[in-house]
């Protein structure tokens, strides 16, 4: 089934092409966040319909995907929420973090990796994965949840963190 | 416009020199053009628009200013790298894909002092005789590529930026593009095949020495964020006076970004080579937590060879070899490398007696093994290993023969690859085995098990296990 993009994003994307007037194929990383930012994730629909529009073909879109943490293959939660596991961070307590994050959101722990796969919570609500250092090493332990960074996140923070989410 | 939110108490320390991060935290700053414009802003660009592009390089030079990302390679002598015969055109890239553990410094530039980057990376494309910029920027700031891109539109509105630089006739267009939450992206070849729109796997040098053979194979000069920053410092305050700050061959300022086990972690603007490690830590970062004793320092991100609190480092002082401890080194690029370290990216990682070494090396190893982009068989096959056996040892289902098999990969790996990450990922292991070899040899059999193992380390070291014996 063929990628049904709108109107808006299409233009949005055609915007993204002309920041590279040498080379299409260097848009692929920033058509591919747009389209992960709509979509939720890139399906196989979605590297056709992007390699079409770069004038590619479609393996080269998804090695890009297959390679990058950033970019995922399966649907997360409403709330995806990445625990940054690197040294500052564990120091400060993540591995503590990320256990209250899994009970807090009705995460099955024992789902969670690197990226792949992503442990989504039953109701779909929330998705939690480790991260490589987000570069917020001075106020540990540091997690995203979607677009929005959240630092010092004591476990007595998740409550309200994850309220405010909605 | 985002509103910088100020943290009371974090104030510039007395022994900080805040020139970079100046506005960072500073009440009543925000991230517009116009406040950024009341201090004096843009004014350093319609200097160097007065000066020939030559001669602001022959600044940039004389000041002597060094890399801030990690190599502290001389910014001045990199830009002269652009063949002289070149037709081809000029890319200048912005590496802001900060992505050492440890370093958090570009996070503050890009999110509170946008213009500053803006203004810097103008007056260095002018320099280099680039018309097209991109600013590359980790996918994990997606508020700061917001920011850097409002940013960009009030200084194409200004004419600052566009056909027509300030009416001079230079041409200079800045797009962000965002990475996708890949390490090996912040190497420079790596980042330009990703800009290119391809996995990162870096190129090797020679040919590929990006000033000659760069983005599209033009000549491209990829600088870091804070590197940008200090070209508008040097332009204000000219050559001899930013030499005058820091020490000679360590110039200027630089942030050094705090982490592990301090009292008051953070990031402080010092000039390089005037606070010494123990005046860091002791004064700065308020000393050690509660009832804990230094055990060691990684001092220049995570890739940089650990220091241990007891080590002796001798260094030149004049014509005089000074035996020093660690509380005495300068923090500069020279300093450092005479203690078999490195300055780095400045992310000064704090780790206290109550941590156990094969707990940390086990956390880098993992980092590595995830972030290794799998182009050279010894740096792929060996990062996974290196994981591997820290996994075992962490857990204490190791071998006492295992420390000497994690080192002998370590140095299989050094040395042996395209780019500088084979280097990155051996450095800790060769570093904290060498340093710290009785308390690995100690752990291995978990009998001294003190430290905090995680779920996937526990299942990794199990299934390690079931196929060794």
């Amino acid at each position: 089934m063929a990628l049904k993009v709108p109107a808006d994003l299409e233009k949005e994307i055609d915007k993204r092409i002309t920041h590279y007037p040498e080379s299409k194929r260097s848009a692929v990383l920033p058509v591919l966040h747009e389209v992960q930012s709509h979509f939720g994730y890139i399906s196989e629909d979605a590297v056709v319909w992007v390699a079409k529009k770069l004038e590619l073909e479609p393996i080269r879109v998804l090695e890009v995907v297959t390679f990058y943490p950033g970019f995922r293959q399966k649907p997360v939660g409403k709330h995806h929420i990445r625990v940054c596991r690197t040294l500052s961070c564990a120091m400060a307590g993540s591995a503590e973090l990320m256990e209250e994050f899994c009970k807090k959101a009705k995460i099955d722990r024992s789902k969670v990796s690197h990226h792949d796969p992503i442990a989504v919570s039953e109701d779909g609500q929330y998705s939690i994965e480790f991260a490589e250092c987000l570069a917020g090493c001075g106020t540990g332990p540091v997690c995203m949840i979607n677009d929005d960074f959240h630092e010092e996140v004591g476990t007595d923070k998740l409550e309200e963190i994850l309220k405010n989410c909605d | 416009m985002a509103k910088v939110k100020y943290i009371a108490g974090k104030e510039p320390h007395a022994k900080e020199h805040r020139m970079i991060f100046r506005n960072v935290d500073r009440e009543g700053w925000d991230t517009s053009l116009a406040t950024y414009q009341k201090e004096g802003g843009y004014k350093q660009l319609a200097k160097a628009l007065k000066m020939e592009p030559k001669a602001v390089q022959e600044e940039v030079k004389a000041a002597g200013l060094r890399g801030r990302g990690g190599a502290g390679f001389p910014t001045g002598v990199k830009w002269g790298f652009v063949p002289p015969n070149n037709t081809k055109p000029v890319y200048l890239i912005c590496n802001a894909d900060e992505s050492e553990p440890g370093t958090f410094k570009d996070r503050y530039i890009i999110h509170q002092d946008p213009h500053q980057l803006i203004e810097g990376l103008i007056i260095s494309a002018y320099a280099v005789g680039a018309h097209l910029a991109y600013i590359y920027i980790r996918e994990e700031f997606p508020e700061g590529a917001q920011i850097l891109e409002t940013a960009i539109e009030e200084a194409r509105k200004q004419k600052f930026l566009g056909k027509n630089v300030c009416g001079t006739g230079f041409e200079l267009e800045i797009y962000v593009h965002r990475g996708a939450g890949a390490y090996i992206c912040g190497e420079e070849t790596g980042l330009i095949e990703s800009l290119e729109g391809k996995r990162p796997y870096p190129r090797i040098k020679p040919p590929y020495f990006p000033a000659a053979m760069g983005l599209y194979l033009c000549p491209t000069i990829v600088n870091n964020v804070e590197s940008l920053c200090h070209v508008k410092h040097i332009i204000d305050m000219g050559a001899d006076a930013y030499g005058k700050l820091g020490t000679p061959r360590n110039t200027g300022t630089r942030i050094l970004c705090v982490s592990g086990d301090v009292k008051k972690p953070g990031y402080y603007e010092i000039q390089v080579g005037k606070v010494t490690m123990g005046e860091l830590i002791n004064d700065m970062c308020g000393g050690m937590k509660e009832g804990r004793k230094l055990k060691a320092v990684i001092p220049g991100g995570s890739s940089s060879k650990i220091l241990r609190a007891d080590e002796k480092f001798t260094l030149k002082q004049g014509d005089k070899d000074v035996e020093i401890g660690i509380e005495d080194i300068p923090m500069d690029f020279d300093s450092l490398m005479a203690c078999g370290s490195m300055a780095g990216s400045g992310g000064v990682i704090v780790i206290d007696d109550s941590r156990a070494i094969s707990w940390v090396l086990n956390n880098l190893n993992t980092f590595y093994a995830h972030e290794s982009c799998g182009q050279c068989t010894p740096c792929r096959e060996g990062s996974a290993w290196m994981k591997k056996i820290t996994d075992r040892i962490v857990s204490g289902n190791a071998s006492p023969e295992d420390v000497d098999t994690l080192e002998s990969v370590a140095y299989n790996i050094d040395g042996k690859t395209i780019c500088a990450f084979g280097e990155a990922c051996s450095w800790p292991t060769e570093a904290m085995v060498a340093k710290f070899r009785d308390e690995l040899i100690g752990d291995t059999d978990g009998k001294n098990a003190k430290r905090p193992v995680s779920k996937e380390t526990q299942e990794a070291a199990k299934n390690l296990k079931s196929l060794t014996t």
